[in-house]
């Protein structure tokens, strides 16, 4: 889940890049390579170190209960970009975020749904000389290659739950390829953040979270634990959308049981905040 | 250009080498006044963190405590207390103390803390409003004498106005003009006092003048003369002033705390008989930080002791207090006082001037809590040492009460020795000053160039009758040079009642003791200025880019517009808005230049409109953008509250494509950012607000106050103003207390866009 950050769809006064796309000059050559975007921002400290490009894609196979941008589940709902669009509007920013110690973020959505396209757009970035963080759930590991993941500086990776049952009702999908990949980004020696998504109920147990930070702190590669407090933020997107939200009653973690978690963390070594 | 003094004129100048002056080094500012000199010559720059600093002492608690107790009343009565009967001049009243016994820097404006006093020579009616707003009769005697035998500022600007300058200024498209109050944003070199005390600076000004005595008597060279003649009478009252409080100022100062109460008191001077605008300190804290330095290595103070001057002084910064009326705070919200100081920055000769005692006037946020005055100002260089950046950043997450300003900008331009006057505005210390000039409401003129001159509000003709727009629709070739054209006769109508109120104030309201701390001669600025531009820029984008219908009542005269379709807006670093922006800066200041000023002032501009950016709104109808007629303006060179939405880098990378050479008075920014804005760590938040800054300025970005808040916080802030007595936010140039605004001025605050957060 993402927390703080939420990305603007593109409304009739800001344009974004795939209106800026059609003063674009017509490629030329092979077929450039497309995907399909949700938005894009910048923020800080949020999506990885410094102030960031984040660019959101469309498309997700996960359903997370408590997921705050439901707007970008579908591939359908974004808009057709190619990554040379993307990258003029990255382009705008590149001084600026080198100075401020960031780089690009690439989220969604679930990146690794359009594979190809992030990674051209994770390739064209390290070309460029900006750092390069990729904000994924795992799920879909398997479809990153290593030329992707070489071009990947930091994997922001989402666990959303160390509990096979749980992780399968709460997102619908299965644990095993989220591990997996962590176990082969160690392996790589790739850099991580691990972000947890703290909900009441649902990931507060004191088991599966003590497993987890077992698992994490196994990885060499893990530089910190990121302890997300559930939030309600995207609330009016899913009234927006005419959609139920799942958690709409459930509590949000007091400050309390933010720091049990964190310290369940430290207790296994790890640099959680 | 800079005062001299004739050789060997002194035999106590062998005294200050023994004294004083004792183990500095440097030349150049022996032999003539030169504070820079003398700067450069001898301070320690800083390259270490924040971990040296102390916290106050029980006794600087005390008398902060003692003196804070008055403001709850002070804030409920609007002002504490005035001394009605006398008009405030040098030596007018004795001296007072907050608590003799414990101060450390002694001086106040009149003999009680908090007691304002009364300044008429700017103009007599602001002053008898200002009274009667608070519950107090104007004194007879005052009003005969500044009514029947003295003339006042305010009286000569209104015999020499044009009907079209009056029209102009009744409509509100040239507004905020200093023509009836103190026009301020001079700063006095108060180093100089204690540097080289008045006998020395005496002695300068009558080696300028006796230059002069050369020259024939032409009416420049008469005027000259009488100013300098007044400077030399306005350093001896200075003189007689401290020696009521003891200190004899004829001589330099020859210890740390000497240095801090000498300056102090030159500065207590000009605000004695100067209630201008903005009455800023300028460039102390590198010049103190040598003598707290040099009692630091003879072992007479410790830190401790270092860091109460700098708190004591700064709690005097703090209670300096001028009687308004409250139109005026509606315009320029918080009791205002600009008392800026400018700190950090880098030297031409590539060493920081961050000093330990840069550090130390930041510190007294902590010392004495978050407040708005004094306006506490880093001259930012992504150069500047990392431990310095950070510490700023610290302060600014947990206070919101520091601004920054590009040193990279000014450097070049004003030269290592520059302060910020009021907000945004760079002058070189002493050698440079500006004719303040408020602001034309550009919005307001993109309407009366659709209206042919007439108000969009009014109905009334103010500007020359020009053809109005007929057409349906906004044509945008038709409608650019109609506004060209509007603006032509804008600037000129501009000018030349800036003009008249500097030829005035200069004869009737002259601030001899400011300007007794200036070289002579001096170089003047003639401060022009823009608000609303990021409307007018929307405006003209809109009609670009999308389709805007007339709306006309049955007078012809336009009074609503409809947006068809999408349009760029300024404010998301998208060049097709930002460019339109652009272009209005650049061609208001080259309009601006084509007319003659004043006492051959060089003309700039400023992009700021601190809190009149609610005010101007107000006055100003419906616009083509889409904005409501009454809705405020954004503040300074802000994007539209809510149409940047792209988050504060895109934002800013827009305000920093304004070309800071043809808006060389200072182009603002306020951002708000949550905390979590800056991060979700918060040991992340400083370093990541210190990258922020770096990019900014590296863009070209010229001012950011920084604000980081939660909305949460200023609404409980506006339903219990009690709970936040000390809660400070940075307003366009300035900071302010938060519960001190008024109640339009909050929700302002408040719909502007935060970022960072939903």
């Amino acid at each position: 889940m993402r927390t703080v950050t939420t990305p603007t769809p593109a409304t009739v006064t800001t344009p974004t890049p795939a209106t800026a796309a059609t003063a674009a000059p017509a490629p030329v050559g092979p077929v450039p390579v497309t995907g399909r975007i949700h938005s894009w921002d910048l923020s800080t400290g949020v999506d990885g170190p410094g102030t960031r490009f984040v660019l959101f894609v469309s498309g997700c196979p996960l359903r997370c209960l408590y997921c705050a941008n439901p707007d970008t589940w579908h591939m359908r709902d974004g808009r057709r970009a190619t990554v040379d669009e993307v990258m003029a509007e990255i382009e705008k920013y590149r001084p600026f975020i080198t100075t401020a110690g960031g780089g690009v973020t690439v989220t969604g959505g679930e990146p690794l749904l359009q594979p190809a396209f992030t990674g051209a757009v994770l390739r064209r970035c390290k070309e460029a000389g900006l750092h390069t963080a990729l904000d994924t759930s795992g799920f879909l590991g398997a479809r990153a290659t290593d030329e992707l993941l070489a071009d990947t500086d930091l994997v922001l990776l989402d666990i959303k739950s160390f509990d096979v049952a749980t992780y399968r009702k709460l997102t619908g999908g299965e644990l095993t390829p989220t591990l997996n990949f962590a176990t082969r980004l160690a392996r790589l020696g790739k850099r991580m953040w691990i972000r947890y998504v703290l909900v009441p109920g649902w990931t507060d147990d004191e088991r599966a979270v003590d497993g987890l930070a077992r698992f994490v702190a196994g990885l060499d590669s893990v530089e910190r634990v990121d302890i997300l407090p559930f939030h309600k933020l995207g609330a009016p997107k899913y009234e927006a959308l005419g959609i139920p939200f799942p958690l709409k009653g459930n509590p949000v973690p007091d400050a309390a049981l933010v720091e049990r978690v964190r310290a369940q963390f430290r207790a296994h070594g790890l640099a959680a905040q | 250009m800079t005062a001299t003094v004739t050789a060997g004129s002194t035999g106590t100048e062998a005294a200050h080498e023994a004294g004083a002056w004792r183990s500095f080094a440097g030349t150049t500012w022996r032999e003539r006044i030169d504070v820079r000199d003398f700067v450069q010559a001898n301070y320690t720059p800083y390259e270490g963190d924040a971990s040296f600093l102390a916290g106050p002492t029980d006794r600087t608690t005390a008398v902060w405590e003692k003196v804070s107790s008055l403001f709850p009343e002070e804030r409920r009565k609007g002002i504490y207390d005035v001394d009605a009967a006398t008009p405030s001049t040098i030596t007018s009243h004795a001296p007072g103390y907050i608590d003799r016994d414990r101060e450390l820097i002694v001086g106040l404006q009149t003999d009680a803390p908090l007691k304002r006093a009364i300044m008429p020579n700017g103009g007599l009616r602001m002053v008898e409003n200002g009274l009667k707003a608070y519950g107090y009769e104007p004194d007879p005697f005052v009003t005969k004498v500044f009514g029947t035998y003295r003339k006042t500022h305010n009286d000569g600007v209104f015999d020499a106005y044009t009907p079209g300058m009056r029209a102009a200024r009744k409509a509100g498209i040239i507004t905020g003009l200093p023509d009836a109050y103190g026009r301020g944003r001079i700063i006095g070199d108060y180093r100089r006092v204690a540097l080289y005390g008045t006998d020395r600076l005496i002695e300068g000004k009558l080696a300028d003048k006796a230059l002069l005595d050369a020259r024939p008597s032409t009416e420049h060279v008469i005027r000259d003369r009488e100013e300098i003649a007044e400077q030399i009478r306005a350093l001896g009252e200075l003189t007689r002033m401290a020696a009521s409080y003891g200190c004899d100022v004829t001589r330099p100062a020859a210890t740390a705390h000497e240095a801090v109460q000498w300056l102090y008191l030159g500065y207590l001077a000009a605000v004695k008989e100067q209630n201008g605008a903005a009455m800023s300190l300028g460039r102390t804290s590198t010049f103190l930080d040598v003598y707290l330095q040099r009692d630091l290595d003879e072992q007479t103070i410790d830190e401790s002791r270092a860091q109460e001057l700098i708190d004591d002084f700064v709690i005097k910064l703090r209670i300096v207090r001028f009687l308004r009326t409250p139109e005026y705070d509606a315009l320029f919200s918080g009791d205002p006082t600009w008392v800026t100081e400018s700190i950090g920055g880098i030297g031409s000769d590539g060493r920081t001037l961050v000093t330990r005692t840069s550090f130390r006037f930041l510190q007294t946020l902590y010392d004495l809590g978050p407040a708005p005055e004094p306006n506490l100002t880093v001259l930012w260089s992504p150069r500047l040492p990392e431990g310095f950046k950070k510490f700023c950043a610290q302060v600014s997450i947990d206070t919101s009460a520091v601004q920054y300003e590009s040193d990279d900008l000014m450097r070049p331009r004003t030269g290592d020795d520059t302060a910020i006057a009021c907000c945004v505005s760079a002058m070189a210390v002493g050698r440079q000053m500006q004719f303040f000039g408020a602001r034309v409401n550009l919005a307001k003129a993109l309407l009366y160039a659709i209206n042919g001159g007439r108000d969009e509000i009014s109905g009334e003709q103010v500007a020359p009758p020009a053809p109005a727009l007929t057409g349906d629709y906004l044509d945008y070739e038709e409608l650019s040079a109609a506004y060209d054209r509007m603006l032509d006769w804008l600037a000129g109508t501009y000018v030349d009642a800036l003009n008249v109120i500097h030829y005035m104030h200069d004869k009737y309201a002259y601030e001899r003791l400011e300007m007794a701390l200036h070289d002579y001669p001096v170089h003047r600025f003639m401060a022009c200025g823009i608000a609303g531009l990021s409307v007018a820029a929307d405006s003209l984008s809109a009609v670009k880019h999308a389709r805007v219908r007339v709306i006309r009542d049955d007078t012809g005269l336009a009074v609503d517009y409809e947006v068809e379709g999408g349009f760029p807006a300024y404010g998301n670093n998208d060049d097709r808005a930002d460019q339109l922006a652009v272009g209005l800066v650049e061609s208001f200041m080259a309009k601006v230049r084509r007319h003659p000023t004043y006492r051959d002032a060089e003309h700039t501009q400023s992009v700021l409109t601190i809190t009149s950016n609610v005010v101007y709104g107000k006055h100003t109808g419906n616009t083509p953008d889409g904005r409501r007629a009454g809705a405020p303006f954004a503040p300074g060179a802000n994007p539209m509250n809510g149409r940047d939405r792209h988050g504060v880098a895109a934002s800013a990378l827009s305000v920093a494509k304004l070309p800071y050479e043809q808006a060389r008075d200072g182009i603002s920014l306020t951002t708000t950012i949550t905390p979590e804005g800056l991060g979700h760590v918060p040991a992340d938040r400083a370093g990541n607000l210190v990258g922020i800054l770096d990019a900014y300025t590296s863009a070209g970005g010229f001012h950011m106050n920084v604000n980081v808040l939660n909305r949460e916080v200023l609404e409980d802030a506006m339903e219990h103003p009690e709970k936040y007595p000390e809660l400070t936010i940075r307003v366009s140039g300035y900071a302010v207390n938060f519960v001190r605004l008024t109640r339009e001025q909050q929700l302002d605050v408040i719909s502007r866009t935060f970022h960072g957060s939903l």
